[in-house]
């Protein structure tokens, strides 16, 4: 409701359908059309090159020998891709999860405005937007080493990095990144409804499960679709998290583009292209199908 | 009363998780840092707890680190300012078209940004590689192949490859919101397309730029992925080094103390930002 009357308002300021630029400038749109063209070139011509050399027959290289669709049949019975493109789903689910309620929770508190600490709270949500995550990687690392030898020592606990420190590291940089998502969407919340609710007798858990939490589901969803999507596109922090033989997609095949160009990497990554696209549309249908609704 | 007393109670409560989990793995590796660059290196690679400033002092002397701290600051200034002067104009148009336009080409911006970003990083490896695709293309012209992997070349076409998206959606932000009705009644009132931009439409989207200047800006310096798989020796940059002393030759010490001195040039170049963009439209001079 709150986007339709935005999106009228911002119709109403660009004069509906039609473009503002005058042609104050003889030059200027062209000048505008031309970067606009090579910038979209420049985003789209890597991959367009990497699909199509996936399907060259050339083992080496880059010279073009002719069509194949061998690397694709290769890349199904690798039981390592695979494998780890098994963990990256794993590793993504659950750290969505876990960061999506959490996140959840933390944006519900700040959208209360008094309340001590919360200032604190607030710029501490930043800082995993702030701190690049090489530092936050080696960070992890330093600190899972040093608090499993303590807990070792102290208690006798074997805990090694794994699995479970790259899920832990996961939600540790994703928890922000569904607040920020989640916070947007409790500002166009109406108030009201929930005093209106109150005021016709609903208890405070009758109000959050059935007026309120419906009503920013559309964000939450948002939010955990952008963790999972972090998550999968993770490298250097699992890099650094994960434990001995622990490979995500992405930590298995960085260390094959370390090495070499092949066809068969190629291949890999068109499938995580399309994959990648996939979710995208599958995100727009929801959103679309959310607009509709609310509409 | 009673009231607020609940409310504060029950903002905590829902605080509580984040806190927490922030605090143990965020904040404490952080902070664990700090005490890691006070310590020294045993001679089997591992952490000796003596306290001492020896890293620091150590650092200090580091030309090789003070080169790579340079080195990575500025290609970080270079990507962010080449994305930017690529990103205003871009953004400017897509903002400007008709409403279903905008948003083909805004899904246009999203579709590379979605894809995974080592699979982005390596298409420019096929692409500049010795046997890359234009080495191929110059072969077939009859021209001298390039050398363009392993460069810094190869790293800041790469970056600004991957880092363009961040730029270009909260300039599009801004200059959706601003009214471009503005500059019909600068030009009325006089002024030139330089003056109307500088005056009027610049000062409006400056929340945008920053933005995209920050979100471009930080990975950028603190790119690892990047440098490694393209920049060879030449392009080497601080996320390099950090892998350097963490993992290939462990010296943790040493390494948390790189750390330090790189995230406090972080925040005090992001403060010193935000002291002199606040300064320009205040500044400048009247007439």
């Amino acid at each position: 409701m709150a986007k339709t009357l935005a999106d009228a308002r911002a119709n109403v300021r660009h004069g509906g359908e039609r473009p503002v630029t005058r042609k104050r400038v003889p030059w200027g749109a062209w000048a505008l059309r031309i970067n606009a063209l090579l910038t979209y070139i420049f985003l789209y011509a890597p991959i367009v090159i990497l699909v199509l050399f996936s399907f060259n027959a050339a083992k080496f290289g880059t010279r073009w020998t002719g069509w194949t669709s061998q690397w694709y049949r290769d890349l199904w019975q690798s039981e390592k891709l695979q494998a780890a493109a098994w963990t990256s789903i794993k590793v993504a689910s659950i750290s969505t999860l876990i960061a999506t309620a959490i996140g959840t929770l933390a944006a519900l508190a700040l959208s209360k405005t008094r309340w001590r600490g919360r200032r604190a709270f607030d710029s501490a949500m930043y800082l995993p937007v702030i701190i690049p995550d090489i530092v936050l990687a080696v960070a992890l690392l330093g600190f899972f080493t040093l608090s499993f030898r303590g807990l070792q020592s102290w208690l006798g606990l074997n805990l090694q990095l794994g699995l479970s420190t790259v899920i832990i590291a996961h939600v540790a940089f994703n928890i922000s990144y569904v607040t920020v998502v989640v916070r947007a969407s409790l500002a166009n919340f109406d108030q009201r409804l929930e005093e209106a609710a109150a005021d016709l007798g609903a208890a405070p858990w009758q109000i959050f499960w059935r007026i309120k939490l419906p009503l920013i589901l559309p964000g939450i969803l948002g939010g955990a679709l952008l963790a999972f999507t972090l998550s999968l596109d993770d490298f250097v922090v699992t890099f650094f998290a994960r434990g001995p033989g622990v490979n995500t997609l992405t930590t298995e095949v960085y260390g094959r583009i370390k090495r070499y160009v092949s066809p068969e990497i190629n291949a890999i990554s068109t499938v995580m292209l399309v994959l990648s696209m996939v979710l995208v549309v599958l995100s727009l249908f929801m959103q679309r199908r959310q607009s509709s609704r609310t509409v | 009363m009673l009231r607020s007393r609940q409310e504060q109670r029950r903002a905590w409560w829902q605080a509580s998780p984040a806190a927490i989990w922030l605090g143990l793995f965020f904040l404490a590796p952080l902070a664990l840092i700090v005490l890691y660059s006070l310590q020294s290196r045993a001679n089997d690679g591992t952490v000796l707890w003596t306290w001492t400033w020896a890293n620091y002092a150590q650092l200090m002397r580091d030309s090789a680190f003070w080169r790579t701290l340079w080195l990575s600051i500025w290609i970080a200034v270079v990507v962010t300012a080449i994305t930017l002067v690529i990103s205003y104009p871009l953004a400017y148009f897509i903002a400007t078209r008709p409403r279903r336009w905008r948003i083909v080409l805004l899904f246009g911006i999203m579709i590379p940004f979605w894809t995974n970003f080592l699979v982005r990083i390596y298409a420019w490896k096929v692409l500049l590689g010795n046997a890359g695709v234009i080495n191929q293309l110059l072969e077939g012209l009859g021209m001298q192949p390039l050398n363009l992997i392993n460069s810094r070349l190869a790293v800041i076409l790469a970056l600004i490859y991957g880092e363009l998206p961040y730029m270009v959606l909260p300039l599009y932000a801004a200059l959706e919101r601003f009214d471009h009705t503005q500059m019909e009644a600068a030009y009325d009132l006089g002024a030139n397309h330089w003056r109307a931009f500088r005056r009027v439409m610049l000062p409006q989207t400056m929340a945008g730029i920053t933005a995209g200047a920050i979100l471009v800006f930080i990975p950028t310096v603190g790119t690892f992925a990047v440098s490694d798989i393209l920049g060879g020796t030449e392009g080497f940059m601080i996320g390099n080094l950090l892998d350097l002393h963490f993992r290939t030759t462990p010296n943790w010490p040493y390494g948390s103390a790189i750390s330090m001195i790189f995230m406090l040039m972080l925040l005090g170049a992001i403060w010193l930002y935000f002291r002199v963009t606040k300064e320009v439209p205040d500044g400048e001079n009247p007439g």
